[in-house]
């Protein structure tokens, strides 16, 4: 840290005041709140019974609050179209993993797959859900990124376009369906709101997982076509 | 108070604190740390609050924070991306401290 | 409310509180994100004891673990040698 001369004491100690003061009005007003206050838990705990699952929070995030979780999906693309619009290529060469990585990846990542799938089925009666589900994917896909393996080429185009867009467009397309067949936006009908969630999050899953892992890599994955080129940004 | 407000208390302090650490360090690295434990202190007060209830506590929350961490790990893989950028444009990763007059 | 629960209540918060403070001061970067992960892993403790364990499997999935790898990722990209523009294109 650099030394600080008298002013900046004085700055310092003058903020620690101010944002005393903040914590202090802030401990308060938590500290005023009654003891006991239902919130929404009862009205969750009433309607639970036509949201189509039995985990009050799966209920809330996908049937009740649907829509929040329909932009928040949106938002994770956007971070990761920010992220790859920023477009700074690293010159990151592969290397093979040492020996302790290589064995772990390969007895965890079957693991963490088994452990995704299971969580995202167990969310609709326990906890669990579509977030939890799709970041231990990231993790797998991030451990996977980290013992040097890159996708194919194959996949680095239009699939995994279609990966990442997947959530979004499964939720905006029950959405529609929906609404196309009479009922209001994102109203679940009760005989199949527990196949609809299950789809969404499903689809909801394999984006999270795929956008978390592209987040951490950073740039946008380069095609094969383009590796010879020296083009400024690369293309694609 | 039960534990319950002790929690809450905590996300208060951890809030705090964080901010203090964002005003404070130059070093954006440190800022983004500061950020994130900033929205953990949020997301401790908004749950410390649901669990008020008889029973099962308020799950709307719940549900809020589980939204708020994904976006928070969004916004902090853009900020470090962006931290990146900036020190291969400018070859600099720390704010300028300003001269006091 | 045992003394039990309100003891490992105290101490975690405490903890917490404590952790978050070393973490943001510490004068090693590589320090302060290792003491960010572990904070993020209490946390996930506190989500339990809130009665909230969707956000503690959240939390320890993406709080913890992506966060501290993106954050070591990063750190690891600050720190690295300028790598010089007429190397080898790249292989990625």
């Amino acid at each position: 840290m650099t030394k600080l001369n008298n002013k900046q004491r004085l700055f310092r100690l003058l903020l620690l005041v101010l944002l005393s003061v903040l914590a202090a009005g802030l401990g308060y007003a938590v500290l005023k709140l009654p003891l006991q206050a239902p919130g929404l838990s009862t009205r969750v705990t009433e309607n639970l019974v036509v949201s189509g699952v039995s985990n009050p929070v799966t209920a809330v995030l996908l049937n009740f609050r649907g829509y929040d979780t329909l932009l928040e999906m949106a938002v994770l693309l956007l971070a990761l179209l920010a992220v790859w619009s920023l477009g700074s290529q690293s010159e990151r060469r592969e290397s093979a993993p040492g020996a302790v990585l290589d064995m772990l990846s390969r007895l965890l990542i079957p693991l963490f797959i088994m452990v995704s799938g299971y969580l995202l089925w167990v969310g609709a009666h326990a906890p669990g859900g579509a977030f939890q589900a799709g970041s231990v994917l990231a993790a797998a896909g991030v451990l996977l990124l980290l013992a040097g393996w890159r996708p194919g080429v194959w996949f680095v185009g239009l699939p995994l376009r279609i990966t990442l867009v997947l959530g979004l467009a499964m939720f905006v397309a029950v959405a529609v369906a929906v609404q196309l067949a009479g009922w209001r936006l994102l109203e679940f009908p009760l005989p199949v709101a527990g196949t609809l969630i299950l789809l969404i999050e499903a689809a909801a899953t394999l984006s999270i997982g795929i956008t978390l892992a592209a987040l951490f890599f950073g740039h946008r994955p380069q095609t094969g076509q383009d590796s010879g080129s020296q083009t400024e940004q690369g293309e694609k | 108070m039960s534990s319950v407000f002790f929690y809450a208390l905590t996300g208060v302090g951890l809030f705090t604190l964080g901010l203090y650490a964002l005003i404070v360090y130059t070093h954006l690295l440190r800022k983004i740390l500061a950020i994130n434990v900033m929205g953990s202190g949020i997301f401790l007060l908004l749950v410390s609050l649901a669990a008020r209830t008889r029973g099962a506590p308020d799950p709307v929350p719940h549900a809020m924070v589980i939204t708020g961490i994904v976006v928070a790990i969004s916004a902090t893989a853009l900020a470090l991306v962006l931290m990146l950028r900036l020190r291969e444009a400018s070859d600099r990763v720390e704010l300028p401290e300003e001269p006091m007059e | 409310m045992t003394l039990l629960q309100w003891t490992f209540d105290l101490v975690l918060g405490f903890t917490l509180l404590w952790l978050a403070w070393r973490t943001l001061a510490s004068e090693d970067l590589f320090k302060g994100i290792v003491l960010f992960i572990a904070f993020g892993l209490l946390m996930a403790l506190a989500w339990v004891r809130l009665d909230a364990p969707d956000i503690a499997l959240a939390e320890a999935a993406i709080g913890a673990g992506l966060t501290g790898a993106l954050l070591l990722a990063a750190l690891a990209k600050l720190t690295a040698p300028k790598a010089k523009p007429e190397d080898s294109p790249p292989h990625d």
